[in-house]
């Protein structure tokens, strides 16, 4: 049995300890936002953060995350207002929208640890893929949210 | 047993399972945005009173439902074709809510819809003037209405903000009040569609309807659905494309948790379980023997081999402009050169995958598809139940790109649940997504140019040798697709010859984001760059001398150059390159910037111009044009996939590179629409004209001619 808290809420779980956190978040917790992509922590579609730091779910075993909290899309904020959601809907990122769940979760995590990042810092951090080529948006996305959470 | 699959009890359970998402959307920044579900797909079974045509359902509460005929996967049509349908309909866009066509209806219904395919960048361009049509016929109906009730002549009346108002008292009513009335009145003749000069929302910069719903995690993709009872599979066809399977041994899987059943099929196994991940681990250790035949036997050099081969048997002229083989030996300078282009997958971020629920006498599919005609004709095949009894239910698609074209994970979907009798989920994994795609194909083309003594070039003869996506659908050696972009060029010579020859091997082809032109673009503009070269002249002027009958194409140039910086020197090791090309009646040139360090390629800045015409949305077009931009530019700097043994070596991003965030150039559009002339399709063009931009930045900053992609592994460090 493992527990861990997701979006605030506890989930005591009956799980293979080997599986990955992205089919417990999805298939035993019920929360789809969090997307599905390579399944070798290669694309980030599946990003979420465990006690705060960004981790691609697809590559974390369940079981080594007792008593771990668990943020995802869902949970980033109550309203959608968190400020990279607020850049994110002002600079109009999203085009299939399927990787968008992990790019915010990434963005939102690496401005905690840097909150005024230039273009190369972005470039060199931010590493999730879109295929839909949104990148040009979403690099002016994150300058917009760091502003935001600058203020 | 037979489920209730009605639209209310679908959005139930998943909210019970979901733990309770909001499903009215509290984001709205602005009064003027409309709504939008998660779940935008309507009820087939549904009776919808205020439907005035089978485009417009207006509610008693004034909310206005526009069928939406197309997949949405990224390309933003989901708003655009509403955007015009509001625009004739003259209703309050906040009161929009855009649902997707049923294909079960279309094909019931003598195609209402037209195709519900969307490939082609031709949502806008064919589907635009219809509904049109629709919102404007539906006004003039509800306007009747009002008129009626007045008893007043309808020239009286006038619709505004999903009202009618009797000019001269002031008197209204809203159109939720008369859609009943209207949907039963006949119009003597349909109205007139409006012009372009008279548009008021078509060309506003709207946001999106789906951005809201794709920041928090709400929007429903075919992979996050659950239906009532469903059971997960994963599944794994013959790595060699056309082979079956042999046998399976089951034992490595015995006794694990939550399998149900393993799934033979002709050419591929599926494990039954009851969560996916479980499904899909029992797979992986399942010992599959495959028969493959003959084709077990080939590789890519083979195949690339093959393809140069070929330039040399007897092609069939797709164009012949004056007379090739007169002129050439007239020119005092003749170049050539051949290029090549391997087979690249589309990898859309979203794995293919579908939810089927086959009964006795109806079939349910749920999933995200670039074509819902195709993936109800496969259900009914697979089924055996009538194509009448067939419901498809399109999602939002996590992009598509042309292999949501052919819907081959529903034809898997339906067999395994005829198969279990239950409604299953079925994922494919990234690794099967790359490895049983719908290639774009292998391609091979010889130029020759021949100039007169002046530097004129006089003659243009190109040899393609390149596969089809539907062999059986050649004509006379001919596929129009293979040979798009070269047949329909644009540059003018007096003696131009396109002669193609048609090759297949067993690795199944299908359209990638603007089929024939994404190779054949990157031919063309390398090639064109190589005769302005070859004569002394720079790569502008040869395309303004080629197009001069184009005062289109020279007015894209002319942003083009003067935004793109075109002719300022660069440091050494940087360099410029250019390219354009019209498709799907848009025009796009693009400029790109790369520096070259030790033999690595950064493409540095990109700036793209476009004469697509009458715009629903720049803001889409930009977007659209960026995004094709970035697909193209993948293509060019990664990809490739290898046969070995008749069989994609590459499974993953790890070994199928695609562009990230440190790969992607500053991006600059800029716009310049021929008025009057009607809105060109912008979903595919910005993939094309990259790949030879980028090629020919790489020759200014080199010297060094690159005639195959991709640019990965290619030696540029001993270039001049």
């Amino acid at each position: 049995m493992v527990t861990i808290k997701v979006n605030g809420t506890s989930h005591r779980l009956d799980i293979e300890s080997e599986t990955p956190l992205l089919w417990v978040l999805r298939e035993e917790v019920g929360l789809t936002g969090t997307k599905y992509g390579c399944g070798i922590a290669q694309c980030g579609a599946c990003t979420v953060h465990v006690n705060g730091q960004a981790v691609r779910s697809c590559s974390v075993p369940i079981g080594g995350l007792d008593g771990a909290e668990v943020t995802t899309i869902e949970g980033l904020s109550a309203d959608s207002r968190h400020p990279v959601q607020q850049a994110w809907l002002a600079e109009q990122v999203p085009q299939c929208g399927y990787c968008q769940s992990g790019q915010i979760m990434a963005t939102a995590a690496y401005l905690k640890s840097n909150p005024n990042p230039s273009d190369a810092d972005i470039d060199a951090n931010l590493t999730n893929i879109c295929r839909c080529g949104t990148y040009e948006r979403l690099r002016r996305a994150v300058h917009r949210a760091a502003a935001l959470m600058r203020t | 047993m037979t489920i209730n699959l009605s639209r209310r009890s679908f959005i139930t359970t998943a909210l019970t399972a979901a733990g309770g998402f909001a499903l009215g959307i509290g984001l709205r920044d602005s009064a003027e945005a409309a709504t939008l579900s998660v779940r935008p797909w309507g009820d087939d079974a549904a009776h919808y009173p205020g439907e005035i045509n089978a485009w417009v359902v207006i509610n008693p509460d004034d909310s206005v439902i526009i069928r939406y005929g197309r997949a949405e996967m990224g390309q933003g049509s989901f708003t655009a074709l509403p955007q015009i349908l509001t625009e004739e309909l003259e209703c309050d866009w906040a009161f929009v809510r855009p649902e997707y066509a049923s294909a079960n209806r279309n094909l019931r219904d003598n195609k209402v819809y037209g195709s519900l395919s969307t490939g082609g960048s031709r949502a806008v361009r064919e589907t635009g003037e219809m509904v049109q049509q629709a919102g404007a016929s539906a006004r003039e109906r509800l306007i009747a209405a009002a008129a009626k009730r007045w008893n007043v002549p309808t020239q009286d009346c006038a619709a505004a903000m999903s009202k009618v108002t009797h000019k001269s008292t002031g008197r209204s009513f809203r159109f939720g009040e008369l859609a009943a009335e209207a949907a039963a009145i006949k119009l003597d003749k349909e109205p007139a569609i409006k012009t372009p000069a008279q548009f008021k929302f078509i060309g506003q910069r709207i946001a999106r309807l789906d951005v809201p719903l794709k920041i928090n995690g709400t929007a429903m993709y075919g992979i996050d659905l659950a239906v009532p009872d469903m059971v997960q599979a994963a599944i794994v066809a013959c790595p060699v494309f056309g082979g079956t399977v042999k046998s399976v041994d089951e034992r490595a899987i015995a006794g694990r948790r939550g399998i149900l059943q393993v799934v033979k099929l002709k050419d591929a196994v599926a494990v039954v379980a009851d969560r996916y991940f479980r499904a899909q681990a029992a797979l992986d250790k399942l010992a599959i023997e495959w028969e493959v035949g003959a084709a077990g036997a080939t590789d890519s050099a083979q195949f690339r081999k093959a393809y140069i081969d070929a330039l040399d048997q007897k092609g069939a002229d797709a164009r012949h402009d004056g007379n090739v083989d007169a002129a050439m030996p007239t020119a005092a300078k003749v170049i050539e050169a051949t290029y090549d282009v391997p087979i690249i997958a589309h990898a859309p971020m979203e794995p293919l995958n579908a939810i089927a629920h086959v009964q006795a006498d109806r079939v349910d599919v749920w999933v995200g598809t670039q074509n819902a005609d195709l993936a109800l004709t496969f259900a009914a095949q697979v089924s055996g139940v009538k194509p009448e009894n067939v419901f498809i239910h399109n999602t939002f698609s996590g992009g598509g790109f042309g292999r949501r074209l052919r819907p081959d994970e529903v034809a898997q979907a339906v067999a395994v649940a005829k198969a279990i009798g239950k409604p299953v989920k079925l994922i494919w994994s990234r690794e099967e997504e790359i490895r049983q795609g719908r290639y774009r194909t292998q391609a091979a083309i010889r130029f020759k140019a021949g100039f007169a003594a002046d530097g004129t070039a006089i003659a243009l003869d190109m040899r393609n040798s390149a596969g089809s996506s539907n062999p059986q659908n050649a004509r006379n050696g001919l596929d129009p697709q293979t040979t798009q972009g070269l047949s329909n060029t644009a540059y003018k010579l007096p003696n131009l010859r396109v002669t193609s020859i048609l090759k297949n091997t067993h690795v199944p082809l299908g359209p990638w984001r603007a089929p024939g032109h994404s190779q054949n673009v990157f031919f063309v503009e390398s090639f064109v760059d190589e005769m302005a070269h070859a004569v002394g002249k720079d790569p502008v002027a040869l395309r303004r001398e080629l197009l001069a009958h184009r005062p289109d194409f020279q007015r894209v140039l002319d942003l083009l150059v003067d935004k793109g910086d075109w002719g300022k020197p660069m440091p050494a090791g940087k360099g410029r390159g250019i390219a354009i090309h019209e498709s799907y009646d848009s025009i796009v040139g693009m400029i790109a910037e790369v520096a070259v360090t030790n033999g690595e390629v950064k493409v540095e800045r990109v700036v793209i111009a476009c004469d697509c015409g009458v715009m629903v949305n720049p803001r889409g077009v930009e977007t659209q044009l960026e995004g094709g931009m970035i697909y193209g530019l993948s293509a060019a700097l990664f990809g490739e996939i290898t046969i070995k043994n008749g069989r994609v070596v590459e499974g993953n991003f790890d070994t199928y590179p695609v562009v990230r965030l440190k790969d992607a150039p500053k991006t600059e559009v800029y716009l310049t629409p021929t008025a009057g002339k009607k809105w060109g399709g912008v979903g595919e063009p910005g993939a094309t004209m990259i790949q030879p931009a980028v090629t020919n930045a790489i020759f200014a900053a080199t010297g060094k001619r690159l005639r195959s992609l991709p640019i990965r592994g290619q030696n540029l460090s001993g270039a001049a």
